[in-house]
C-alpha cells in the first residue's frame, strides 16, 4: 500500500514547470512585490497567503503574465521547447499559453465568464478558440464538464447570471478545465462564497486537482483553503515572501513573527 | 476632366460629389488599403453628411469618392430602387454630382446597397458600395475595441463561433438571419452589413469590388473580385440560405429573396422579391406569378411604378 502511494506521489521527470526568477513589481512609489524567487514542480499546488495589500495578486497577475515585472523572470516549460521566459514570447503566442495551457479562476466570477453566453457556450470556448468546429462534440465535452464540476446538466443552456455564486464559480472552473491545463491560476476561489459553499468547492478543487495532476497556483488570505488545496506555501508581507516551505509545516510550526500572528489570528471554533 | 471643362451638370455650390478633393482623397486611400488587405478594417476620417448616421453616411462618402462625371449610379434600399433611403440618395449625386442614375443593375457602374445584394449577377467593372452600421462582427461579444483588434490581428476566432454556438443551444439551429459573419480570403472574419445571409454566397468569388462603409464608425473595408469569402458554420451544422415554399406573387420567381408583404386587415398577404428591379424585369418578359392579376397586388405594383417614375421626372 505504501509502495504503491510512493510510486504515485513521485513524478518520474523532476523538470520543474515554471521557475521565477526575482521578480519584482512596483506602481511608481507602491510596491507591488519585491524580490520573489521559487519553482513550480508538474502538478504541484503552491499557496500565497498573506493580508491585503501584500502584493499577492501583483504576484499572481506577473506569473500570469497579465501583468509585466519591472525586472525578473518568469520562465514555463513549454510544451513544445521547454523552458522559456513568458515575456519573451510573442504576444499570440503568450495569449494562446493563456488559453490553453493554463487557467486562470478569478475571484469574481464576473471576471472569467461571459455573463450573457450559456453555460455549455463558455465552457466550449476555449474549445473553439483552438479550432473545435463540430457542435455536438463541444457541447458533449460541455456536458461532461458540468458533470465534473457537479452542476445539473439541464443548466446547459442557462445563462450564468441566473446561478449562484458557487454555481458560477464551479463553472468558471469547468469553463479552465476544459482544455486540461498543466497549470491553474487561482486568485481567491473561495472569496465570497459562504461556508458550506467554500467546503464543497474546495473538496472538488482538490478532487480535479489531484485527479488530473495540474499544478496550480493559490492566491488567498484563507489559511483553511491553503491547508485543504496547498503543497506548498509562501507567506507574502509588504511585497516580500517572508516565509516559505511545505504546508503543514508552515502552519503548525511558524517560524517568522508575522506568520505566527497570521496563524494565531485564525479563529478556532 | 472634360466634364469640368464644360459646363458644370451638377449644383456648382458644391465641389463634384458633395465631398472635397482632400477627403476624397484620404478616403481613398483607405479604399487602397482595405483592397489589398481583403476584409481589414481600415480606420479612416469620416466626415459629416447632410443625413444623419444610420442613414447611409458611410456608403456615401465611399460612392463620393469613387464615382466619377461618367458613371452611372443605382441606389438600393432593402432591394427596392424606390424607398425613401434610395431615392433620396440618388438625388443627392445627381445634385452634387451630375451623373446618371438607373434602376438597371446591369446598367450601373456604381451601386450603393443597403441591406441586398442584388439578384443580377454583377459584371466585372462594377463597384458595389455597401452602408454599414457597424463593422466589427466581435463587438457583440467583445465590447473593448482594443481586445477586438487583437483578436483581428491574431485571428483569434473563436469567440465569433460562440455566437453561433449559442444560436444553435438556443433554436436548434443557426439562427441568425442577417449580418452573417465571413470569414474573407482565408484570413479576416468579416461583418458583411445586415444584408440576409441568402445574399452571403453572392459575394463568393463576386467580379466586382465591394466596397463598405461605415460613417458612425468611420471604417472602411473591402472585398476585391475573385475572393474567397466563406460563410462561418459548423461541421455538423453547416451554412444554409432561407427559402421560401412559396414563389414570388408578381412574377413567379422562386430563387429570390421574398420580402413578405401585407396587402389588408383580413389576413391577405403575398411574398414579392425584394429586389424590385429582377421582379420589374421577370414581369416585362412575360414571367407571371399566381397573384400578377389580382388588384390588390397590382395596386401595390402601380405604386412603386408610380413613385418611381416621379422620380425619373424630378
Amino acid at each position: 500500500m505504501s509502495a504503491l502511494m510512493l510510486s504515485e506521489t513521485v513524478t518520474p521527470k523532476r523538470q520543474p514547470l515554471m521557475r521565477a526568477t526575482g521578480v519584482s513589481k512596483s506602481y511608481g512609489e507602491t510596491i507591488g512585490c519585491l524580490d520573489v524567487s521559487f519553482t513550480l514542480n508538474p502538478g504541484e499546488v503552491i499557496g500565497i497567503v498573506g493580508e491585503s495589500g501584500s502584493g499577492k495578486s501583483t504576484l499572481l497577475n506577473v506569473l500570469s503574465a497579465q501583468l509585466s515585472p519591472d525586472i525578473g523572470t518568469v520562465e514555463y516549460d513549454l510544451r513544445h521547447k521547454g523552458m522559456s521566459d513568458i515575456f519573451r514570447l510573442s504576444e499570440p503566442d503568450r495569449r494562446r499559453l493563456m488559453r490553453t495551457d493554463w487557467g486562470i479562476v478569478h475571484q469574481n466570477p464576473r471576471d472569467g465568464l461571459r455573463m450573457d453566453v450559456s453555460a455549455g457556450g463558455n465552457v466550449g470556448e476555449r474549445l473553439m478558440a483552438i479550432g473545435a468546429r463540430h457542435y455536438g462534440e463541444i457541447r458533449a465535452e460541455g456536458l461532461d464538464w458540468l458533470a465534473k464540476v457537479e452542476l445539473n446538466a439541464s443548466r446547459v443552456d442557462d445563462k450564468p447570471r441566473t446561478f449562484s455564486g458557487g454555481m458560477q464559480q464551479r463553472l468558471q472552473i469547468a469553463r479552465n478545465l476544459v482544455t486540461r491545463p498543466r497549470l491553474i491560476f487561482m486568485d481567491e476561489p473561495t472569496g465570497g462564497l459562504d461556508v458550506s459553499v467554500q467546503a464543497r468547492l474546495l473538496d472538488l478543487l482538490r478532487g480535479l486537482v489531484r485527479e488530473l495532476g495540474i499544478a496550480a497556483i493559490v492566491v488567498t488570505h484563507d489559511l483553511a483553503v491553503v491547508r485543504l488545496l496547498a503543497d506548498r506555501l509562501m507567506v507574502m508581507r509588504h511585497g516580500r515572501v517572508v516565509e516559505e516551505g511545505l504546508t503543514d509545516q508552515v502552519l503548525d510550526d511558524p517560524h517568522h513573527p508575522y506568520t505566527q500572528l497570521l496563524v494565531s489570528s485564525v479563529l478556532q471554533v | 476632366m472634360n466634364a469640368a471643362a464644360e459646363k458644370a451638370s451638377w449644383d456648382e455650390a458644391y465641389n463634384f460629389a458633395y465631398l472635397d478633393e482632400q477627403t476624397k482623397r484620404m478616403i481613398r486611400r483607405a479604399l487602397l488599403k482595405a483592397v489589398a488587405i481583403p476584409g481589414y478594417q481600415v480606420p479612416f476620417g469620416g466626415r459629416e453628411m447632410p443625413l444623419a448616421y444610420g442613414w447611409g453616411t458611410g456608403g456615401m462618402q465611399v460612392t463620393a469618392s469613387v464615382i466619377g462625371p461618367s458613371d452611372t449610379l443605382k441606389v438600393i434600399d432593402q432591394g427596392a430602387d424606390d424607398t425613401t433611403n434610395a431615392v433620396s440618395i440618388r438625388r443627392f449625386f445627381k445634385r452634387v454630382a451630375g451623373i446618371a442614375t438607373t434602376e438597371a443593375t446591369e446598367e450601373a457602374s456604381v451601386i450603393q446597397t443597403r441591406h441586398r445584394i442584388p439578384e443580377k449577377p454583377l459584371k466585372e467593372g462594377q463597384v458595389l458600395v455597401y452602408q454599414v452600421p457597424q463593422p466589427e462582427p466581435l463587438r457583440k461579444l467583445e465590447p473593448r475595441e482594443t481586445e477586438t483588434r487583437k483578436m483581428h490581428g491574431y485571428a483569434e476566432y473563436g469567440l465569433m463561433h460562440v455566437r453561433l454556438y449559442e444560436d444553435i443551444s438556443r433554436f436548434g439551429h443557426i439562427a441568425t438571419t442577417y449580418s452573417y459573419p465571413v470569414m474573407v480570403n482565408g484570413r479576416y472574419v468579416m461583418s458583411p452589413s445586415p444584408i440576409p445571409k441568402f445574399d452571403n454566397p453572392k459575394m463568393e468569388n463576386n467580379q466586382a469590388i465591394q466596397l463598405f462603409g461605415a460613417g458612425r464608425e468611420k471604417r472602411i473595408y473591402a472585398i476585391p473580385p475573385y475572393t474567397s469569402v466563406k460563410s462561418l458554420d459548423f461541421e455538423d451544422h453547416p451554412f444554409e440560405v432561407q427559402r421560401w415554399p412559396q414563389a414570388c406573387a408578381l412574377c413567379g420567381a422562386r430563387d429570390s429573396y421574398l420580402d413578405e408583404v401585407v396587402l389588408d386587415d383580413k389576413g391577405g398577404r403575398m411574398f414579392v422579391c425584394s429586389d424590385t428591379h429582377f421582379c420589374a424585369d421577370r414581369q416585362e418578359k412575360g414571367h407571371r406569378g399566381p397573384m400578377a392579376a389580382d388588384p390588390a397586388a397590382g395596386a401595390f405594383a402601380r405604386s412603386s411604378d408610380t413613385s418611381a417614375r416621379k422620380e425619373g421626372e424630378r
